[in-house]
């Protein structure tokens, strides 16, 4: 059977939730699962993965500083030495910035962003959002190797409870870029493309201020990100990293809660896959009430506060 | 120094898609057309750089015969020449094929610095910049909002924050929203870029390894409500999410 070979991402010694899912894909498309990592704390984290697919594991020690394109060559080199017929990589920062480089050293296309990939006979297939998810396409590679990057939020982790064999890789050197510096985020924020929960603000929360609003109704969520649509992001509310919509990220949370967003096509383009839609916004003619499954027509800053009370009780009753 | 900024032509974002009748393609018969956004990013980081460090800037494009309207809209706004790799297979042409017929082309003009969008807002691909790079041996910078080609470093968003890379040149930088405003084309660029050249040249297939098993629309929501006015209908709502969606 083909064998499959998933780059997996890790943090704190544990394998990132986003790339269990990409393990989770790979096992219905073969039984035949590698997983390559890279870094320090790799090796600790494959050890997690044999209960969620992956029958062996193989921990590039990588370099320090981290070289994205050194990674590149690592990777694809793994898939040429296990004879991998697919390679995936969760749609991350990292997974799209590597999965274009490895897919171009191993003479093939990609895939990226799928919501599904599927054995159809003889064949592998990949779904993929197009123009921002306003067509699904369902699409085949003659490639050599079936690369894909999979969505976050899109598939489900599979629980195996195998075991695992670790093995070190090998990583060669001669980079052309390093990376110096993360400045990371305060307070382990969740971004939106990861969040089961976003909630997000448009112009009419009125000001950068306004937002504190939401920001205190996603702590009393505990799982949840703040996005905002292009307009509260160009008037310097928020930042690019939080825009929601066809120039912005891509959402599919279980709850997505639209703020004083009226729902012009490029912000729904962002979010409409998302399982369950609330909209809070003070005209009952916006657009945004034809998509959303509930709505309530009021003014954000009475709505919001006493969602985030019953938000809050809740928790607390557990 | 060569300076490059490869652009494409791509449905409007305004456009809603609909399939051609027999549901193999989109129907494009009435879609409206644009620069990818993110391309004019490129592009204005090419002109800046050119009117900071000296250089020429080129504007590429694989695309259709068309796309002479967003190239010459592209070199209005400060670019020396546009160049269109005409190519009838444009829709359907898939990222490592599109990446090769780049890659070849910048070679040819000796480019040494190389602007794309993160993305292009048709295929959402964010394929082609990376794999360019890749296959000259290059490097790149991905979702670029901060440059300093002085230093040769770039800063990337990323989920865990900001990213720092050091990088030498030849390089693909592809951009993303935040790393500089793209100007609007004043009269004196439009009347400027008339005189520019703007070459339509043929290139050699690569042949692509996509294709299309099936197209869809995506499912339409089922209609929601209204489940009340102001601060009174937040019960309704809790109500409603819990039970009904389950979702909280
Ligand atoms: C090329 C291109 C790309 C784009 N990409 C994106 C994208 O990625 N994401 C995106 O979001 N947009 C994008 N846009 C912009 C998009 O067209 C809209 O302009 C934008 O989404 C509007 O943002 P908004 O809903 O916050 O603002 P508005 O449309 O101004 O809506 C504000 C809403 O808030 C409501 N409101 C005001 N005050 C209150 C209050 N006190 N209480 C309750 N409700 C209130 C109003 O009734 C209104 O419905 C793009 C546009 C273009 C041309
Ligand atoms: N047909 C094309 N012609 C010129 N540049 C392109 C073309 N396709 C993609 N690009 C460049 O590659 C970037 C990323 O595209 P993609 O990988 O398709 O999302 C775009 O923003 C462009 O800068």
């Amino acid at each position: 059977m083909t064998t499959a070979i998933v780059f997996v991402e890790h943090s704190d010694n544990a394998p990132r939730r986003a790339s269990l899912e990409c393990l989770g894909a790979a096992t219905s498309l073969t039984d035949s699962v590698v997983a390559v990592l890279s870094g320090a704390g790799a090796e600790e984290a494959a050890k997690a993965l044999g209960a969620h697919g992956a029958g062996r594991a193989i921990c590039l020690p990588g370099s320090d500083p981290f070289s994205p394109d050194g990674l590149a060559r690592d990777v694809a080199a793994v898939v040429g030495e296990q004879g991998g017929g697919i390679f995936l990589a969760a749609a991350t920062s990292r997974g799209r910035d590597l999965s274009p480089r490895v897919a171009a050293l191993l003479d093939s296309a990609l895939f990226s962003d799928c919501t599904a990939l599927v054995r159809a006979g003889e064949s592998l297939r990949a779904t993929r959002p197009w123009l921002a998810g306003k067509v699904i396409a369902t699409l085949e590679s003659s490639g050599p190797v079936f690369c894909a990057t999979t969505r976050l939020n899109a598939f489900n982790a599979a629980e195996t409870g195998g075991t695992i064999e670790v093995s070190t890789g090998n990583s060669g050197g001669d980079f052309r870029e390093l990376v110096k510096e993360l400045s990371a985020k305060s307070g382990g924020q969740l971004d939106v493309k990861e969040a089961p929960v976003v909630i997000s603000g448009g112009r009419g929360m009125k000001d950068a201020d306004g937002f504190k609003i939401l920001d205190e109704l996603a702590a009393a969520f505990g799982n949840a990100a703040v996005g905002a649509s292009r307009a509260a992001v160009d008037a310097g509310w928020r930042s690019h990293a939080e825009q929601v919509g066809q120039t912005g990220k891509v959402v599919s949370p279980q709850l997505y809660i639209a703020v004083g967003i009226s729902g012009a096509i490029q912000h729904l383009a962002g979010m409409k896959t998302s399982t369950t839609i609330v909209a809070i916004n003070k005209d009952a003619d916006a657009p945004i009430f034809k998509l959303a499954d509930y709505g309530i027509v009021g003014d954000v800053f009475e709505v919001v506060p006493a969602l985030t009370a019953a938000v809050a009780t809740l928790r607390a009753e557990g | 120094m060569k300076i490059v900024a490869c652009i494409k032509r791509v449905p409007s974002t305004e456009a809603t898609a609909k399939l051609s009748p027999d549901g193999r393609g989109v129907d494009t018969a009435n879609l409206a057309y644009m620069t990818s956004f993110y391309d004019e990013i490129a592009v204005e980081q090419a002109v800046l750089t050119k009117e900071a460090s000296g250089g020429e800037v080129t504007v590429l494009t694989i695309g259709p015969a068309e796309a002479s309207k967003e190239v010459r809209e592209c070199i209005a706004k400060g670019a020396d020449a546009g160049i269109i790799m005409t190519d009838p297979e444009w829709g359907s042409r898939d990222n490592l094929s599109t990446a090769k017929v780049l890659a070849a082309k910048l070679g040819e003009l000796d480019a040494e610095l190389c602007f794309m969008g993160r993305v292009a807002t048709d295929r959402d691909s964010a394929s082609v910049g990376p794999m360019v790079a890749t296959l000259l041996g290059w490097s790149c910078v991905t979702d670029v909002v901060a440059l300093s080609l002085e230093d040769g470093t770039a800063q990337r968003e990323t989920e865990q924050g900001l990213e720092t890379i050091s990088f030498s040149l030849p390089a693909v930088i592809t951009c993303d929203k935040g790393l500089n405003e793209p100007r609007y084309a004043g009269l004196k660029g439009i009347m400027a870029a008339k005189k520019k050249p703007l070459e339509e040249v043929a290139f050699e297939e690569v042949p692509s390894q996509i294709s299309t098993a099936s197209l869809a629309l995506p499912a339409e929501r089922s209609e929601g409500r209204i489940v009340g006015e102001g601060p009174d209908a937040v019960p309704a709502l809790m109500e409603a999410l819990r039970n009904e969606a389950q979702a909280l």
